[in-house]
């Protein structure tokens, strides 16, 4: 559904994008991870028409992204990162005004917006302004659905939204996919890697790795482990110093740890122990996305 | 079609909930047109004239009795010093001083010398105060000699104002604030409007959509054309009626041509709005760029005729130069047309010129 090879961006000197290729097959969630300023605005830019590559190739829905941009304009859904509807209109006349914009009305796909939009139409005659953080996603994303697109370009859209209502968006775009809907989401929170059909991690312009984010975890490689102790910075220097320690960084609450040859944890907690860390646990874990991000980064 | 009314109608949201800026573009030409006609006027109006005389004659006071006569003059007194007379100029209680010097004689009844004493300070108006007083003693020594039996001088320039014989100044302001107010209204708020969709990024979803990016923009017009139709409508009768300014020519092409200056003002705020990114740089661009040289070059306030050759060629090239004009024509003259073709295509010309450039600039990606 989306095709993107080798594509180069620039700003000035600065690369914003390095020769970036992945596609995306029809009717799956596809997210776009990684760090501020990695290069995810500037290609869904890029993929939906608003700005031209410097080299490289892309499509959308069977539409070059240059040549047909007319084309993509019609039949993609796009939100952008910041919340740019319309604030001294209400919620119905913004819905209304995108609706038409889109040279259709509320009705004809109100079937794809139902469920979404019921949760806002309480507010329906408040000025968009006036909505909470939630809300106004809701109303975006009702707004960029107004005209059943095929494809649906979501950037950054759990950025600053209290994680309730990041769990019932995902839950949203889940059934947008039942839907047939092919969604491009990009978001900077690793733990929501999960909730894709397949991942690209994204870095100063490089895509470091597409796949499912199951099959990414498991080519994770080494096992990893996750020591706690009262005195948290302490022990991340103290094992960085150790000289069978290959990586050690803070991970939430614990650090995660990783072996150079054959992991020796007793002997490492042994060690560690005779350094002073009375408390130190040590437990093997599971990989996650941000594991692979890290491993992935620091190579 | 449809899409373009509902854009139409937004456009229209954004304008009348924000009641601020509204009562700013409707009472702004009402507060200018008011101001203008009367406050700021130059008219001549109740100069306080002191005389200084050695002597106060028969002749002396007849003059002082014409100065009580007119609105434009008030008489303050006689004085007979000429400390008396510096000190009441410098304390602002009179605005000149006509000084008689020497003793007065049957052929020189106000003495051998008048002089005319002026605040310099505000040159214009003494200029125009210059010219009432003089021609004043002029009339004045003319009936006198007239009453005495000798015949006037056989040559005599005599003076007849066209078009505006009062010399109000509100003929010569009205024209200026209809080529201002419409910059203003159609230039500044249009490329503001557009700019804010740039900054709030709301433009981005809006290039992200079937619709052409050029029905955006005649969209986003359509308000501040009606707007400054309306401030059109407002102008015009104000004038009519309030600051009884004859609209001599025909109102038709007053019309026409107030219409062909708005829609290039519109070009100009697309035009504007194609080069700026941020609100603050467009209002400054309209600000300086447009508004700066229109009132001071296009001969709104200050007459093109007085400035330096440089000055005028960069006036030639402001079209509220040749709107100003036009509208002077048409309004207080109230010719023909054909005495204003040179003005409509200049007008249509640069229309054509902006909105080309404005179109061709016109961007359909974000950068």
């Amino acid at each position: 559904m989306i095709r993107v090879s080798e594509i180069w961006k620039s700003y000035g000197k600065t690369d914003a994008l390095r020769g970036i290729s992945f596609s995306v097959n029809r009717g799956e969630i596809f997210g776009l991870i990684g760090p501020d300023g990695a290069g995810k605005t500037t290609l869904f830019h890029i993929l939906t028409t608003l700005m031209l590559a410097d080299r490289g190739h892309a499509e959308v829905a069977g539409h070059d992204v240059v040549e047909d941009f007319r084309e993509i304009r019609r039949c993609v859904g796009y939100m952008p990162g910041r919340f740019s509807l319309y604030q001294d209109l209400t919620v119905r006349e913004n819905l209304e005004l995108f609706a038409s914009v889109f040279g259709t009305d509320v009705q004809s796909n109100y079937g794809l917006i139902e469920e979404i939009y019921r949760q806002i139409e309480p507010f329906n005659n408040r000025l968009a302004a006036k909505l909470s953080g939630g809300m106004k996603q809701k109303l975006a994303l009702c707004c960029a659905l107004i005209h059943a697109p095929e494809v649906l370009f979501l950037d950054e859209p759990t950025t600053g939204v209290d994680p309730t209502s990041r769990k019932e968006f995902w839950q949203m775009l889940r059934r947008l996919k039942e839907k047939g809907i092919t969604i491009l989401v990009s978001t900077p929170y690793m733990d929501e890697a999960t909730l894709c059909d397949r991942i690209a991690l994204i870095q100063k312009g490089n895509i470091l790795q597409t796949d499912t984010p199951a099959q990414m975890v498991r080519s994770f490689g080494h096992p990893l482990f996750a020591i706690s102790s009262v005195r948290r910075y302490d022990l991340l220097l103290a094992a960085r110093e150790y000289p069978e320690i290959l990586r050690c960084y803070s991970f939430g609450e614990t650090h995660h740890l990783l072996f150079r040859g054959t992991p020796c944890p007793d002997i490492f907690k042994q060690a560690m122990r005779m350094s002073g860390f009375d408390d130190i646990e040590i437990s093997p874990v599971d990989p996650t996305i941000e594991d692979c991000f890290i491993q992935l980064t620091s190579l | 079609m449809k899409q373009f009314l509902a854009f139409v109608k937004k456009e229209f949201f954004h304008i009348l909930r924000d009641p601020r800026t509204m009562l700013i573009l409707l009472a702004m030409p009402v507060v200018q047109i008011l101001l203008f006609g009367f406050a700021l006027s130059t008219d001549v109006q109740n100069v306080r004239v002191a005389i200084l005389t050695p002597k106060t004659t028969v002749d002396v006071n007849r003059i002082a009795f014409c100065l009580g006569q007119t609105s434009h003059f008030d008489f303050w007194g006689y004085l007979h010093t000429e400390t008396d007379a510096d000190s009441l100029l410098r304390n602002g209680l009179a605005d000149a001083v006509l000084a008689f010097n020497g003793a007065p004689t049957p052929q020189h009844p106000f003495g051998k010398e008048v002089c005319i004493i002026l605040n310099g300070a505000d040159p214009n108006t003494a200029s125009m105060q210059n010219t009432y007083i003089a021609q004043m003693i002029q009339n004045t020594l003319l009936r006198m000699q007239e009453e005495k039996g000798e015949s006037r001088p056989k040559v005599q320039a005599g003076i007849r104002l066209l078009y505006n014989p009062q010399m109000k100044s509100s003929y010569n302001f009205v024209p200026g604030i209809m080529g201002m107010i419409m910059i203003l209204i159609c230039a500044m708020m249009t490329s503001v409007a557009i700019v804010r969709e740039k900054e709030t990024g709301t433009m981005e979803i809006l290039l992200v959509s079937p619709m052409k990016p050029l029905v955006i923009m005649v969209a986003k017009m359509v308000p501040y054309f009606l707007l400054a139709c309306v401030n059109l409508a407002t102008i015009l009768l104000l004038a009519r009626y309030v600051l009884d300014i004859p609209i001599a020519g025909s109102l038709f092409w007053i019309i026409a041509i107030s219409l062909i200056y708005i829609l290039l003002a519109l070009a100009f705020g697309l035009l504007i709005s194609t080069l700026v990114e941020t609100q603050v740089a467009a209002m400054l661009i309209s600000a300086i760029v447009l508004m700066m040289p229109i009132i001071l070059l296009s001969g709104m306030i200050f007459p093109r005729e007085s400035m330096p050759s440089i000055l005028q060629y960069v006036s030639n090239i402001i079209p509220t130069t040749w709107y100003i004009s036009a509208m002077r024509k048409l309004m207080i003259q109230g010719v023909d047309i054909s005495a204003v073709i040179k003005e409509l295509c200049i007008l249509s010309g640069t229309l054509a010129t902006i909105l080309f450039a404005a179109v061709h600039k016109f961007k359909i990606r974000l950068e």
